[in-house]
C-alpha cells in the first residue's frame, strides 16, 4: 500500500533581545542557575510584567520577511498549568489574536521545483525554566535563567509532505530569521526548537489522519530522523491493524528514539483567557512602515544580487547566502580581493571545509581566526602571482595556525613562487633535455595526446622547483620549448 | 446548576488543590449557589457586545530592551536572597520531586 | 497647630493636624511613633488589626524624619505614622497577605507605594490584617484571626482591608493604605466610619502590590478626614514604568481643590441603589446627607444604572477566573508554604494548595477554575467580560447628565461576627461598591451618621480621574458636619 505523509511544524524561536520579554533580565546564554532571574521571572508575588519593544519589533520584522499580514491589534492570553519550570503557573503567550497573521515561505525542492508553505500564524510568548535531572536523587533542580526569554512560535499549515521537505523548510525559515537577524539561530544551545506534527493517509485520500507531535528537535538531523521514524512506526502500527492516538512524543537524539510524553498524556484543559495585566498590543500602520524600512536583504534577493552582481551561478549564490554570516563574509572577501568569483570558491571550498571540520561557526571564525580581508590578502597573492593555487591553500592554513602576517608566512615557510623566467628557464630545460623520448613523442601526438604529455612535463618542472614554479610561467616556457 | 463529584475532582485537579471526600458535598452545594448566581448573567442579551478584559481604553506601553539587573557577584547576591526564602534549594537550584516528562 | 488642639491627645488628632505640629515643634516624630506603637502594644489585642508590628523599623525611620525636618528636607509626610495593608510587599518585612501561604514570607523588595511614602518620609508603624488575598468582605477568612470592629467587638470591620480600617478607628495609626477590588476600601471604610477612597483603575500602581484581581485591584488611601486622603493620594498616585496598567494622565495636588465651592455641583441618585435590601436608616442618613449638598449649591437627580443587579453575578466571575490564575504560582517551589514531605509534584502541588490556602480562597480559586474551563468559557467568563462592558456603559452614559453619583456605600450597618455563613449572602453584601471596580471608576466612602450606634457610610463616584473632584466634596461635606469626627466608643 502506499502512504502520503503530511506534516506540520510549530517552531520555538529565541528573539535576539538583550532581555527578557517581560522583564529587564539578561538573556544571555550559559549564565550561573538563576543568577538571570529577577523578582518578575520568579513570579514574586506581587510583581507585573511590560512588554519589551525590541521582541515586538522582531515579531514584526519576521512578519514582514515573510509577506505576512501585522495585525494592528493583538493581545496576550494567559494559558494556565502547572510546571516547576513555569513559575507563574501561566504561560504568558498569543492565541486568538497574535502579532503576525498569515504569510508564506517559499523552499526549492531537490528537483529545482519550488513549493509554498502556508504560515498559519506566529505568536509571541515567554520559554520556560529548565528543570535538571542529573545531579539529586529523586529530586529535579530548576533553573529559571531561560524563564521569560521571548519567543516568536511560528506554525506552519501542513503544507510538507516528506521529512526533506520539511528539512529544506527548517533550513530556508533558519536563513531567513537569521538573515533578518531576529534570532542568533544557535540550534545547540535551543534557539530554535522545532515540534513536528506528523500524520500519514493513503495516497488519493482527502482526510487527515491522527496525527503526533514529536516534541523539541534541535537540529535538522533530529527532524529529519524523528519524522522518518514516527511515519515508520505510524505505517506499522496502521498496517499491523491499531490506531493512531493523537499523543506527544519526545526525541532523545543521544538514543535515536522517540517516546510518548508522560507529564502531556493526560487531556490538558489550559483555561486560555485576556492577561489582565498586559494591555492589548497596537501597532499602527507608520510603526509597520518603519519596521520595514530597517529590515535587511532577505536570502532571495541576496541570492539574485549575488548573481547578478558578481557572475556567480544559482547555486553559488543560494549556498553563499543561506546564512546572513556566511554572506557577509562573502562579500567582504569578494570587495576586499576584488575577485568574486575566486572568493566564491574559497568561501564555498576552503572556508566551509575548514568550518565543518573544526565545528566552528562562521561568526567566529571571521572574529576569531580569519578575517575576509585576510582570506582576501591570500587570494592577492594568486592573482598577483606570489603564489601558486596549490601553495595559497598550504598558505590557508598555516595563517589559520600563525595568525601571521601573510608576507611574512610567505617568507618563512617559502611559499613563494618562482616566476623569474631565467631560473625556470633552466629547469625547463633541464627536465626536456633529461626526457628525449616524451619530447618526440609530443612532438609526434596529436592535440589530446600531447595535452597528456604536458601534463608530465609540468609536473616534473614543478617537482623540480619544489612546487614553486609559477605554473604560468612554466606553461609558457614549455610550450616555447617543446615547439622550438 | 448542579456540581457533580465529577466536576470537582476535575477542577481540582486542574487547579491542583487537594479535596478531600468529605469535604466535596459542602464544597460542591457552595459552588453551586455561586454558580446559580452567576447564571443571573444569562438572563441579558450581549449579542455584538465586544468582551471587556481591562477596564481602561489604553493600550500596552513598551519597554526598551535595556538590562536592569546587575550582573557577576551581584548576580549571585540577588540569587542568595531569593533562595534565602525558597523552601529547598541546593547549588543555586530550586529543589522539587523528580519531574518526569 | 491651632492651641485649641495642643491639649489634644496625639492619637486624635489628623493627618493635617499633626503635620502642623510635627513643624512647629510641639512633638517629635519620634514621641509620636512611640506613643503610637504603645497604644498598639495596649490595646490592639482587642481588634488584632495588626498583623506584623515593625516597631524598630517605624522608630528608626522617625527618627529620620526628625533629623529631615530639621534639615528642611523632610518629605510630604514626614513622620507620618501610618500602616500599610499586608497586601503590600515590604522589603524585610514579613508580608503575608493574610495567608497561611505566605506565613514565612519575607520579600527582598517594595510595593511601589510602599517606597513612595517612605521617600515621603512617612513612618511604617506595620502591616495590618485582611481577608485572605484580599477575597472577604468581613475580615473573617484571614489565617491570622478575625478583625474586631473597634465600634462594637462583637461586629465584623468590614473587608478585605479590615485590618487598616479597625487600627485607623481604634487610632492605632493615623491613616493606612487599603486595596479596593469589589469594595475593600469603601466597606470597611463605611463600617468603621472613616474616609476611604478606592482611585481611578491605573491611578494607582500595582507594582508589588499581591494580586487578586488584576484589571479589578487599586490601592488607596484610608483616613479620618477627606482631606487626609488627598495628602495620602498625593503621595500614592503617579505613573510607575514597572506596571502596564498604570496611567500616565497628570497627578494633580489634591490637596488644592479641597475647598472649591460646589455650587451648581450635579448629583446623581441611581434609584436602583436604594431599592430593596437597603436599610432604611441606612437610606435616611444617605437622604440627609443629599440635603447637606443641595445647601452647599448642588442639584439633585434620579438617574438610572439599569444593569446594577447583573454587578455582582459578574464580578464573581471575573474576579475568581482572574485570581485561579494569579493565585497559580503559590505552588511550594519558589516562596511561602510547601507541604511536608511531598512524595510527588502532583502531591507537592496538590497538598501545599490545599493546606496553605484557607476555604474562601480555595472556592474562589475553584469556581475561577470552572468559568475558564473548556465548556463553560463562553457562558461564564466570555459572558461576564461582556456584561461588563454594558455595566462601565451604564456609567458613561450618567456621567453624561450628571457630575458625581451619590448612593450608600453598603445596604447594611456592620453584622455581627461569624453571621453570614452563606458565601452568596457575603457578596450581596457589596452590591453598591462592585459596579465601580468593574468600571474602573474612582469612588469615595465617608462617615454619613450612624444606625444603630454604627457608622453608616455614603458612597461618592467620580467619573474617570476626577478623584480631586470627589475629595473636593468629601471636604466640603466634612466642613458642614462632624461625623466623620465621631470616635468608636471606649477607645481609650
Amino acid at each position: 500500500m502506499s502512504w502520503e505523509t503530511v506534516i506540520g511544524l510549530e517552531v520555538h524561536m529565541q528573539l535576539a533581545t538583550k532581555t527578557k520579554i517581560f522583564s529587564g533580565s539578561s538573556t544571555e546564554f550559559g549564565q550561573e542557575p538563576n543568577t538571570q532571574a529577577n523578582a518578575i521571572d520568579l513570579a514574586m508575588p506581587g510583581t507585573l510584567p511590560v512588554l519589551n519593544e525590541e521582541a515586538l519589533r522582531y515579531a514584526i520584522m519576521f512578519g514582514l520577511a515573510i509577506d505576512a499580514e501585522i495585525n494592528p491589534l493583538s493581545a496576550f492570553e494567559r494559558k494556565n498549568y502547572f510546571y516547576p519550570d513555569l513559575p507563574k503557573g501561566y504561560q504568558t503567550t498569543q492565541l486568538a489574536e497574535p502579532i503576525v497573521g498569515p504569510g508564506k515561505i517559499e523552499i526549492e525542492l531537490a528537483d529545482g521545483s519550488s513549493k509554498t508553505i502556508r504560515i498559519h500564524h506566529a505568536h509571541l510568548e515567554e520559554d520556560a525554566g529548565k528543570s535538571l535531572h542529573e545531579d539529586f536523587a529523586d529530586q529535579s533542580g530548576i533553573d529559571l535563567n531561560r524563564a521569560g526569554t521571548p519567543l516568536l512560535e511560528i506554525v506552519t499549515e501542513p503544507d510538507m509532505r516528506s521529512p526533506e521537505e520539511a528539512v529544506v523548510f527548517a533550513k530556508k525559515l533558519h536563513s531567513i530569521v537569521t538573515s533578518v537577524g531576529v534570532t542568533d539561530g544557535e540550534m545547540s544551545q535551543g534557539s530554535m526548537r522545532f515540534d513536528v506534527n506528523v500524520s500519514v493517509r493513503k495516497k488519493g485520500e482527502e482526510k487527515l489522519g491522527t496525527r503526533t507531535e514529536t516534541k523539541n528537535l534541535n537540529s535538522f538531523r533530529f527532524i529529519e530522523e524523528a519524522i522518518k521514524q514516527e511515519v515508520n512506526r505510524q505505517i506499522d502500527v496502521i498496517e499491523d491493524g491499531g490506531k493512531i492516538i493523537q499523543e506527544t512524543r519526545l526525541y532523545d537524539g543521544d538514543t535515536k528514539t522517540a517516546r510518548a510524553m508522560r507529564s502531556k498524556e493526560e487531556a490538558n484543559d489550559y483555561r486560555y483567557f485576556p492577561c489582565p495585566d498586559l494591555l492589548p498590543v497596537v501597532v499602527d500602520k507608520e510603526t509597520i512602515e518603519q519596521i520595514r524600512a530597517t529590515l535587511p536583504e532577505l536570502p532571495n534577493a541576496k541570492k539574485q544580487r549575488f548573481i547578478d552582481t558578481y557572475a556567480l551561478s544559482s547555486y553559488d549564490a543560494g549556498v553563499l547566502t543561506a546564512e546572513r554570516a556566511l554572506a557577509d563574509y562573502y562579500e567582504g572577501v569578494a570587495k576586499f580581493s576584488g575577485e568574486p568569483k575566486l572568493a566564491a570558491n574559497w568561501v564555498m571550498g576552503e572556508v566551509v571545509s575548514f568550518l565543518n571540520k573544526s565545528n566552528l561557526s562562521i561568526t567566529t571564525f571571521a572574529n576569531e581566526r580569519m578575517r575576509a580581508k585576510d582570506l582576501a590578502a591570500i587570494i592577492e597573492r594568486i592573482t598577483d602571482n606570489t603564489i601558486s593555487g596549490k601553495q595559497a591553500k598550504d598558505l590557508f592554513l598555516a595563517y589559520l595556525e600563525e595568525q601571521d602576517d601573510i608576507d611574512v608566512i610567505i617568507e618563512k615557510r617559502g611559499l613563494k613562487q618562482v616566476s623569474d623566467t631565467g631560473a625556470i628557464e633552466k629547469i625547463v630545460a633541464d627536465i626536456v633535455d633529461a626526457n628525449p623520448e616524451q619530447v618526440e613523442q609530443y612532438r609526434a601526438a596529436d592535440e589530446g595526446k600531447r595535452k597528456k604529455l604536458l601534463g608530465f612535463f609540468v609536473g616534473q618542472i614543478m617537482k623540480a622547483s619544489k612546487g614553486q614554479a609559477n605554473p604560468g610561467v612554466v606553461n609558457e616556457i614549455l610550450l616555447k620549448k617543446l615547439e622550438s | 446548576m448542579s456540581i457533580t463529584a465529577d466536576d470537582i475532582a476535575k477542577i481540582a485537579k486542574l487547579a491542583r488543590i487537594r479535596v478531600d471526600s468529605d469535604e466535596v458535598p459542602e464544597l460542591s452545594q457552595r459552588l453551586a449557589n455561586i454558580l446559580k448566581m452567576a447564571d443571573k448573567l444569562q438572563t441579558v442579551n450581549t449579542d455584538g457586545v465586544v468582551p471587556m478584559a481591562n477596564p481602561l481604553d489604553a493600550v500596552q506601553r513598551l519597554r526598551a530592551d535595556v538590562v536592569t539587573e546587575p550582573a557577576g557577584a551581584a548576580a549571585l547576591q540577588a540569587r542568595a536572597a531569593f533562595l534565602a526564602i525558597a523552601p529547598s534549594s541546593e547549588q543555586g537550584l530550586y529543589l522539587v520531586p523528580k519531574v518526569i516528562e | 497647630m491651632p492651641d485649641s488642639l495642643s491639649n489634644t491627645p496625639l492619637h486624635q488628632l489628623t493627618i493635617a493636624e499633626l503635620l502642623d505640629g510635627l513643624t512647629q515643634k510641639h512633638f517629635s516624630s519620634e514621641e509620636l511613633t512611640q506613643h503610637y506603637l504603645a497604644r498598639i502594644d495596649r490595646l490592639d489585642s482587642n481588634y488584632n488589626s495588626y498583623i506584623t508590628v515593625t516597631a524598630e523599623r517605624a522608630l528608626e525611620a522617625a527618627r529620620a524624619a526628625d533629623n529631615a525636618r530639621t534639615e528642611n528636607k523632610a518629605g510630604q509626610l514626614a513622620g507620618i505614622p501610618i500602616a500599610h495593608k499586608d497586601i503590600f510587599c515590604t522589603n524585610g518585612v514579613r508580608t503575608s497577605c493574610a495567608s497561611k501561604m505566605l506565613d514565612n514570607f519575607v520579600p527582598p523588595y517594595d510595593a511601589h507605594i510602599v517606597t513612595k511614602f517612605a521617600q515621603a518620609g512617612a513612618v511604617c508603624l506595620g502591616k495590618t490584617n485582611m481577608d485572605e488575598f484580599a477575597m472577604g468582605s468581613s475580615n473573617e477568612t484571614s489565617f491570622y484571626g478575625a478583625v474586631k470592629n473597634p465600634w462594637s467587638t462583637d461586629c465584623v470591620p468590614g473587608g478585605s482591608s479590615g485590618g487598616s480600617a479597625a487600627a485607623i478607628a481604634a487610632q492605632l495609626c493615623v491613616a493606612a493604605t487599603g486595596t479596593d477590588t469589589g469594595g475593600s476600601i469603601r466597606q470597611p471604610a463605611a463600617l468603621c466610619g472613616l474616609t476611604g477612597l478606592k482611585p481611578t483603575y491605573g491611578r494607582v500602581s500595582r507594582y508589588g502590590m499581591i494580586a487578586f484581581a488584576s484589571s479589578l485591584d487599586q490601592g488607596g488611601p484610608m483616613t479620618r478626614t477627606a482631606h487626609d486622603a488627598a495628602l495620602l493620594l498625593n503621595v500614592m498616585a503617579g505613573f510607575d514604568e514597572r506596571d502596564s496598567t498604570s496611567a500616565q494622565n497628570a497627578v494633580p495636588d489634591y490637596t488644592a481643590t479641597l475647598n472649591n465651592s460646589l455650587e451648581g455641583l450635579r448629583i446623581g441618585l441611581p434609584k436602583e441603589y436604594f431599592g430593596e435590601g437597603l436599610s432604611p436608616e441606612i437610606e435616611k442618613a444617605v437622604q440627609a446627607a443629599i440635603k447637606e449638598f443641595e445647601k452647599l449649591g448642588a442639584t439633585v437627580k434620579e438617574i438610572s444604572l439599569p444593569n446594577t443587579e447583573l454587578a455582582v453575578p459578574c464580578y464573581y466571575v471575573i474576579a475568581p477566573a482572574e485570581a485561579s490564575a494569579n493565585l497559580s504560582r503559590f505552588d511550594g517551589v519558589r516562596y511561602g508554604y510547601r507541604c511536608e514531605n511531598p512524595k510527588d509534584l502532583f502531591d507537592l502541588y496538590t497538598r501545599t494548595r490545599a493546606e496553605g490556602f484557607g476555604d474562601e480562597v480555595k472556592r474562589r480559586i475553584l469556581i475561577g477554575t470552572y468559568a475558564l474551563s473548556a465548556g463553560y468559557y463562553d457562558a461564564y467568563y466570555r459572558k461576564a467580560q461582556q456584561v461588563r462592558r454594558l455595566i462601565k456603559q451604564d456609567f458613561v452614559d450618567a456621567f453624561k447628565e450628571v457630575d458625581v453619583i451619590a448612593g450608600p456605600t453598603t445596604p447594611n450597618p456592620a453584622f455581627k461576627l461569624g453571621a453570614i455563613s452563606d458565601p452568596v449572602t457575603m457578596y450581596l453584601e457589596d452590591i453598591y461598591t462592585i459596579a465601580v471596580n468593574l468600571a474602573g471608576l474612582p469612588a469615595l466612602s465617608i462617615p454619613a451618621g450612624f444606625m444603630q450606634n454604627k457608622p453608616v457610610g455614603l458612597q461618592l463616584i467620580g467619573n474617570y480621574f476626577a478623584e480631586a473632584q470627589l475629595l473636593n466634596i468629601g471636604h466640603q461635606y466634612q466642613t458642614v458636619t462632624d461625623w466623620h469626627k465621631h470616635t468608636a466608643p471606649n477607645i481609650e
